[in-house]
């Protein structure tokens, strides 16, 4: 799995930093989303969908390995 | 065969449990999901039912959050052109991109780690409330003796507005929120509470002290490289009477109202007690069953746009019913139950696209410290009147209760 931002889109509210915190962090300069690893090992898939499902600016994009 | 259109309906408001919505919510979600609502400005409009739509249109651009633009589901104080020229600064009623510029230089007092940061402060204030509630009580009301006061204090801080004059500016936010509120009571609160925040922001320039407000004066996000930080004095009272409210009666009324439900729900309130770190679901749940945002969203159609079947023409006022949407059985199993440990938990009770609730990961900290804190001091908290009596927030925006009578054994 990959896991692609649009960064553009984010607007800060923290979905998946908080779900994922292994995954996702928010910058100190405006709250957005900081990617800490676009190649999640495989016990993190559910918690990288969960936050993508769960970020209210459709800002993550995950591309699963065919 | 020929489809009769229904005739406009006003927005159901009459719940008859006080924990679920108004019953004629369920049967427009499972027969007409995008149904005609009739305001009481005289035009007609949509109201959404569904969770997908409803999540939908909250991320759809084509849709403005203008609230001037709309017509508005309840009837509400007239809007006078001094109160257009407050509005400054007021992004939940604003549009990319204007929206974007205030909400990025807010953001970053919010984040999930800034607000972990604040977690002792807030169980201190947490802890001093229950103190002082063992030593007047029992019996107590929780909203003036715990729900109110703890994310009152949290918010002042945050903000840097003195405590110490909360008997006002609550007091000002509180009739604002009511919805039969004459023009003559809501210009005197909308007044006061805005020459309040303008003479805070003039203070705070000439003394700043560590908080947001003064943050913000100081331009301190052009030092992150974010453009346009310099805020005019309407645009800072603004940002401050916005949060400010919004920090204040939305928990409050979450700990109140959650902690009656969860008395109600005794096996549920057993769950949590018993399983202390399934405190973050069981927020996520009493969110989804209680939304407190009990008469939806509005947004403002730009131009024509499908939905489910429908055409809402532009300037065409949609209401989001995020009670509605967050009792779908097509996106949660059993949706009229309480079920603390509910998974994947994907409710809209703080909305849902660029405007979804700045301030939520503040409200998840202080009522993960507060809900255990409360039922852990006070094993055998209880109702101190019949259900009945407990009087209900049916008449304001916010649901909640007016007062939560709560006994204990000492």
């Amino acid at each position: 799995m990959r896991i692609r931002i649009d960064h553009d889109r984010c607007r800060g509210a923290g979905q998946c930093a908080l779900n994922a915190p292994e995954l996702f962090d928010q910058s100190d300069d405006d709250g957005t989303v900081v990617l800490l690893d676009d190649r999640p090992p495989p016990e993190l898939h559910d918690s990288a969908r969960i936050a993508a499902e769960l970020c209210p600016n459709a800002v993550i994009r995950l591309v699963e390995d065919s | 065969m020929r489809v009769t259109q229904p005739a406009a309906a006003p927005l159901p408001t009459r719940r008859s449990c006080p924990f679920d919505p108004p019953r004629e919510y369920e049967h427009l979600r499972e027969r007409e999901p995008i149904s005609r609502l009739a305001f009481p400005d005289g035009k007609t409009g949509w109201l959404l039912t569904r969770h997908e739509d409803v999540r939908a249109v909250l991320a759809d651009d084509r849709f403005s959050s203008d609230r001037l633009r709309a017509s508005l589901p309840l009837r509400q104080p007239t809007i006078r052109p001094e109160d257009v020229k407050a509005r400054a600064g007021m992004l939940i009623s604003l549009d990319p991109p204007e929206h974007t510029r205030y909400r990025r230089l807010l953001t970053r007092y919010f984040t999930v780690r800034r607000m972990r940061a604040l977690t002792p402060r807030i169980e201190q204030i947490v802890d001093d409330h229950l103190v002082a509630m063992e030593r007047s009580g029992p019996p107590t009301d929780l909203v003036r003796a715990f729900a109110l006061p703890i994310p009152s204090l949290v918010i002042c801080e945050l903000l840097g507005v003195p405590y110490a004059d909360r008997g006002m500016f609550q007091g000002w936010m509180s009739t604002l929120l009511r919805i039969d509120v004459t023009d003559e009571d809501a210009f005197a609160a909308r007044d006061a509470l805005k020459d309040y925040m303008l003479d805070l922001v003039t203070t705070k320039r000439a003394h700043p002290d560590d908080a947001l407000l003064s943050r913000l004066i100081a331009g301190e996000g052009a030092a992150q490289g974010l453009p346009d930080t310099a805020l005019s004095d309407q645009e800072l009272a603004g940002i401050g009477r916005l949060l400010l409210v919004a920090g204040h009666e939305t928990t409050a009324n979450m700990l109140a109202l959650g902690t009656y439900a969860l008395l109600r729900h005794p096996g549920q309130l057993k769950l949590l007690r018993e399983r202390p770190a399934s405190v973050d679901r069981a927020i996520e749940e009493l969110l989804r069953y209680l939304t407190i945002v009990q008469f939806g969203t509005v947004r403002v159609a730009r131009e024509d746009v499908e939905i489910a079947g429908r055409t809402v023409r532009a300037g065409e006022t949609v209401v989001a019913s995020l009670s509605a949407a967050n009792r779908d059985p097509e996106r949660f199993a059993h949706p009229a139950r309480l079920d603390v440990a509910r998974e994947l938990n994907q409710h809209v009770a703080f909305g849902h696209g660029v405007h979804q609730c700045l301030g939520q990961q503040l409200a998840r900290t202080e009522m993960r410290v507060a809900f255990p804190a409360l039922f852990a001091r006070f094993p055998t908290l209880r109702l101190a009147v019949d259900p009945e009596r407990v009087p209900m927030r049916d008449d304001m925006f916010l649901y909640g209760v007016h007062e939560l009578p709560l006994t204990w054994d000492r």
